[in-house]
């Protein structure tokens, strides 16, 4: 039910350089799972609200009060390319 | 030593708060014991006990408490099991752990798990598989299967697991030990590592029902830095009851049924608790949960697309591996995260990206929270007859590593009981009922959400009534 184009498609629409073989396999097992998922269109389901929260709660607010968040050094020791007290990138690229 | 080993939590810290024994030696006991294990249920041990600066007067006493990697722990590696994250020492500590050690239990090590939690089996982790203490061939279940294990082996007193579909309940069932699920926003998620938001809760898994209300009781409350925790109704009671007369239980045959795939010795095994319970003064019924069977489906779109969000984090940028970081931005991400994330984490991210895609988004992730909606209004409605909804927590018992491994679907079935629980935001528990083969099977209650402290009582005398002997398996 998924073909090869379509799991290429959602594969970069998620950031993952699949493999070949990756991409064979997803096809069948995601398909698999697709099928026996797929019967819950078959509900009548007709004017009932998609849940947005399990428990009842309204709005949950706090004061918008400014506070000290942690140190930059602190943050940065745990970046894999610091670069100039920053996070180092690279090029977006020509794509 | 052993006899050390062989108290629970809740009364090692009765014998140190007595001065019977000291925390320091306690903690070492079992701190050698989590080092020297080889089941691979830790990933981090402590090195030392903290410094013995009073908390042997705090409530807990002292009893070290093993963690699932995926809390965030200050300075200690934090890597949800993944490869992704190998390494990563986070600067904060999750709520949760945070308490539990004001309350009086330090850390005493990280446990292995399924990469972000995505797993019914521990098969799924970047640092191996845990092997099950009943018989090594085979799995602890999961997703928190570390917890399950170090608990059942008696290398930790108690641990910490998360719920997001069964997580803690069928690792503690097929480990032979209490798991409990609390209702959505009794704990803090803040500094959980996180795979689906609108379902992931902590919880405790332990040796007893008193140890669980134990940890229950020191983990619930209000967070201002998680906008869905909730201020807990009262203090969470200890258990005593010693009967269930006047409780009113119900079976849900759309759950027990054929379509569960539940195994003839956990049936079994199911059939006698209830018959025990009725001994013990309960009502036991059949009840409807119609919408029940079609929760897998529901919970196999809802969680993936929340993962694929959340994972979307994992940019090689902020924390975390950095693959071919000389190439262009797009193929830095896609190269890290294709080396960085295991087979199951990119199976659920595809779905979950697929299923919240352009034209897909109604007809798959729409039509899943409407299927949760009739889910919630079900277990309402029974909780109108009912105290309480009672299954097996799994349909099977612990099964042989890498049987289930290449089929997903096969292993997505291990949560057909416990995800319609999970869906529905509300609280349950599952204790050891007895072993079938030599395996340890698990009965589950789930009670309305916030209703714990009366789950517990419920559980606790179940549990004296059946007198599961764990033993064997911290030998």
């Amino acid at each position: 039910m998924l073909d090869r184009e379509q799991v290429l498609h959602v594969a970069r629409l998620a950031r993952l350089d699949l493999s070949d073989g990756e991409v064979e396999r997803m096809s069948v097992e995601l398909s698999k799972v697709l099928d026996h998922i797929e019967k819950i269109r078959e509900l009548e389901l007709e004017g009932v609200p998609p849940t947005s929260h399990v428990i009842d709660v309204v709005n949950a607010l706090r004061a918008d009060e400014p506070e000290p968040s942690l140190p930059r050094d602190v943050i940065l020791a745990a970046a894999p390319e610091p670069l100039h007290d920053g996070f180092g990138v690279p090029s977006p690229g020509a794509a | 030593m052993s006899g050390l080993i062989d108290l629970t939590a809740a009364a090692a810290a009765e014998r140190i708060r007595a001065r019977e024994i000291a925390p320091a030696e306690l903690f070492e006991a079992y701190r050698a014991r989590a080092e020297a294990n080889d089941l691979n249920a830790f990933t981090w041990v402590a090195d030392a006990p903290p410094p013995d600066d009073g908390h042997t007067q705090a409530p807990l006493g002292g009893v070290p408490v093993a963690v699932k990697d995926l809390f965030c722990t200050e300075g200690v590696p934090s890597q949800a099991g993944s490869k992704i994250l190998e390494g990563y020492r986070p600067p904060y500590t999750a709520t949760v752990v945070t308490k539990l050690a004001e309350a009086g239990a330090p850390l005493l090590g990280k446990t292995n798990q399924d990469e972000f939690a995505m797993g019914s089996s521990n098969e799924n982790s970047a640092f191996g598989p845990v092997l099950n203490p009943w018989d090594r061939s085979r799995v602890p279940g999961g997703s928190s299967g570390g917890s399950a294990a170090a608990v059942a082996a008696g290398l930790a007193p108690w641990a910490l697991g998360t719920d997001t579909g069964g997580s803690i309940r069928q690792p503690a069932a097929l480990c032979g030990i209490v798991g409990l699920k609390p209702t959505y926003g009794a704990c803090s998620r803040y500094g959980m590592i996180a795979f689906a938001s609108s379902l992931d809760q902590a919880g405790p898994l332990t040796r007893d029902v008193t140890d669980a209300a134990l940890i229950l009781r020191h983990t619930v409350g209000r967070d201002r830095r998680d906008s869905t925790s909730l201020e807990f109704p009262g203090e969470i009671a200890l258990p005593s009851a010693q009967d269930l007369k006047g409780i009113r239980l119900g079976v849900p045959e759309e759950l027990t049924g054929a379509e569960g795939g539940i195994e003839p010795g956990v049936r079994d095994s199911f059939e006698a608790t209830l018959a025990l319970a009725e001994q013990l003064g309960a009502s036991v019924e059949p009840c409807k949960l119609l919408h029940a069977p079609h929760a897998l489906s529901a919970y196999y779109l809802i969680a993936p697309a929340e993962a694929s969000a959340n994972l979307a984090r994992y940019d090689a940028v902020r924390y975390g591996l950095r693959v071919d970081g000389d190439a262009d931005l797009i193929t830095m991400y896609s190269r890290t995260r294709e080396v960085g994330f295991g087979a199951e984490v990119k199976r659920r991210i595809m779905l979950g990206t697929y299923a919240l895609s352009s034209g897909y988004y109604d007809a798959y992730y729409g039509t899943a929270q409407k299927v949760r909606t009739k889910i919630a209004e079900d277990f309402r409605e029974a909780f109108e007859r009912f105290d309480f909804i009672v299954t097996p927590t799994s349909p099977c018992t612990a099964f042989e590593l890498g049987s289930k491994i290449d089929d997903p679907l096969a292993m997505y079935l291990n949560d057909f009981l416990a995800v319609p629980m999970s869906l529905a935001g509300i609280t349950a528990i599952s204790i050891p009922s007895g072993l079938s083969e030599g395996l340890p099977v698990g009965f589950q209650l789930a009670g309305p959400a916030f209703s714990e402290s009366r789950l517990l009582d419920a559980a606790y005398a179940l549990e004296q009534a059946i007198g599961f002997d764990g033993s064997s398996a911290r030998a």
